[in-house]
């Protein structure tokens, strides 16, 4: 992909559930590099992922991912597109073990950069857990199984909605290493995050989501710094 | 509690059928083990042919949440098509003697009865239900409408009268050990039926498409995000569970017979199987028709002669002795 044209291009999103709009317009773009939405529970940030994916539909605006339009597209569609997704709460299939999950996508793997051995490279503790069900995992492995089993789709785009959430903090330390890595490795990554340190530590920029709307474009340390912003826009109290 | 009371009858049960069943038709197991024996078998064999048609409605049913009450019709088509192709293969249009029939005869048939209903199934699934996935509701009522027309079809064409298919010359005989005589089709359904199992069971757990199953069922729309045309597999997946319905009309309509209201007949045994062994299990499948055709076999042979008619009632015994033990049935798992 050139560097110059953005990888993911969202623009005027509306979407919501039934009465309830959430999205109210938004726009951004993320090109080969970490960005980070974060704002406050209920501002919109599981939706857009969720819109984004195709399993909210979109009432009006754009997705575009390497200029092709996503909206109005089917979820499978969008995801075979090139968006690896890593949702909220993990969704792990309960009938299915480690190695069933990661097997049952391997198809078309062969001679990509991800493959399930790939996986379990990356995530040796998978290995030890090979025939254990899904959700039996323990919160860490869970999410390991969950980024890999996105990862398997060899997307361009990997969209992680609230990684660290109910993580230990040193599961927390390992989750960034990963990210970074898969950074490092040139994949583009929109993350949705709650807790600003781990979204400081993956992403270079961040987009502040508030009411449904791209309320701010900001530096990592411009937010990190800047408690007034933080009241504002999070509603938190400095949080590191 | 619960444990000491199921043990209790447990023992009751075992005791009657040991020594005290005098005046029913088997009689006691000491006086008469042949008797004992045969009902045994018939358990095992009926358990077979509800095993097959119950896997195909457990797929349907259990693991892709759609309720197809037309299971039954799909199962009396099937009958009436293999009956069919059988005539016009032999050449007669009735009266068959199974001498007449070879194997082929009789496998044609039943693969052809099995792509039929299949194949309706698949109509049904992609014309009807397809945009209705997950309300109960119109399910239910959708598909109750196909089948009162396929019955009323059914009728027209084939008729009010029972019809059966003939087994294979082959197989129509019995195997005769020592002194005791059990029929070889029932023991070929019983064999067909662990072929199924297994079959399903490799399906489920060892190919890619069965791993999308049982994922879809946990999560469609997850598995529709990470790329799989979930829609495509669970059509599969219908036209699988419906051709099983098929196959099974075939055996049941060789082993008994074909007639109207014998559709709904069999769709409640589906039910049954699946309510008992719970929804979605292929074990779980096994076990209720095991269950089910234990009480069906045993209840008519050890009951008192005179009260033979009410042994129906066992079954709703049955039913009522899981769902109070295990009310998501005996493999089944909360929601």
């Amino acid at each position: 992909m050139a560097d110059s044209s953005p990888l993911l291009e969202v623009e005027d999103l509306v979407s919501g559930y039934g009465a309830a709009q959430v999205l109210h317009g938004v726009s951004f773009e993320v090109g080969a590099e970490a960005v980070a939405v974060v704002g406050r529970n209920g501002m919109g940030k599981t939706t857009l992922c969720r819109t984004i994916m195709g399993l909210v539909a979109a009432r009006s605006g754009s997705i575009r991912l390497g200029g092709q339009e996503l909206t109005g597209r089917k979820p499978h569609h969008i995801a075979e597109s090139g968006i690896g997704y890593v949702p909220q709460g993990r969704r792990l299939f309960a009938s299915l073990s480690v190695d069933e999950h990661l097997m049952m996508l391997a198809k078309g793997t062969k001679n990509q950069r991800w493959t399930p051995d790939a996986v379990y490279e990356l995530f040796p503790r998978l290995v030890e857990r090979k025939n254990v069900k899904g959700t039996r995992l323990s919160g860490g492995e869970q999410q390991m199984l969950a980024i890999g089993r996105a990862l398997l789709l060899n997307a361009s785009l990997l969209i992680m909605d609230e990684p660290s959430e109910g993580l230990a903090p040193t599961i927390i330390e390992q989750l960034i290493d990963t990210c970074r890595t898969l950074v490092e490795e040139g994949h583009a990554v929109l993350l949705v995050e709650q807790n600003l340190g781990v979204a400081s530590e993956i992403a270079q920029r961040h987009l502040v989501m508030v009411s449904g709307r791209i309320a701010a474009e900001m530096e990592p340390d411009q937010l990190l710094n800047d408690p007034e912003a933080q009241r504002r826009l999070l509603g938190v109290e400095s949080s590191g | 509690m619960g444990l000491g009371i199921g043990l209790l009858l447990l023992a009751l049960i075992a005791a009657w059928v040991l020594v005290l069943a005098t005046g029913t038709p088997a009689g006691p197991l000491i006086h008469e083990p042949r008797d004992f024996l045969s009902t045994l078998l018939n358990a095992l064999t009926i358990a077979g042919l509800y095993f097959i048609v119950a896997a195909g409605f457990t797929l349907v049913f259990g693991l892709m949440r759609v309720v197809n009450l037309a299971h039954g019709s799909f199962f009396l088509l099937g009958g009436y098509a293999a009956l069919e192709f059988q005539r016009f293969m032999v050449g007669k249009s009735g009266n068959i003697s199974s001498s007449e029939v070879s194997a082929l005869r009789w496998l044609v048939p039943l693969a052809l009865a099995a792509a039929v209903a299949g194949i309706i199934g698949l109509i049904t699934q992609q014309v009807f239900l397809r945009w209705f996935q997950g309300q109960d509701m119109r399910e239910t009522l959708i598909t109750i409408a196909i089948s009162v027309i396929l019955a009323d079809q059914m009728l027209t064409h084939f008729g009010g009268l029972a019809k059966d298919i003939r087994w294979p010359g082959v197989l129509d005989h019995f195997l005769i050990v020592f002194d005791f005589r059990y029929s070889v089709p029932r023991l070929f359904m019983l064999f067909t039926a662990i072929v199924v199992g297994v079959l399903l069971w490799l399906w489920l757990h060892k190919t890619r498409t069965g791993m999308v199953i049982r994922a879809g069922v946990d999560d469609t729309a997850m598995v529709q995000a990470l790329g799989i045309n979930v829609q495509v597999v669970f059509a599969l997946a219908f036209l699988v569970g419906s051709a099983l319905a098929g196959i099974g009309g075939v055996m049941g309509g060789s082993f008994a017979s074909l007639a109207p209201g014998v559709d709904g007949q069999w769709l409640l045994n589906s039910i049954i199987v699946v309510i008992v062994g719970g929804m979605g299990s292929l074990v779980g499948a096994m076990a209720g028709s095991l269950l089910l055709g234990l009480v069906t076999a045993f209840a008519p042979a050890y009951l008192p002669a005179d009260f033979t008619h009410y042994s129906v009632i066992f079954t709703f015994v049955l039913l009522a002795a899981v769902l109070a033990w295990r009310p998501y049935g005996l493999f089944g798992r909360p929601e």
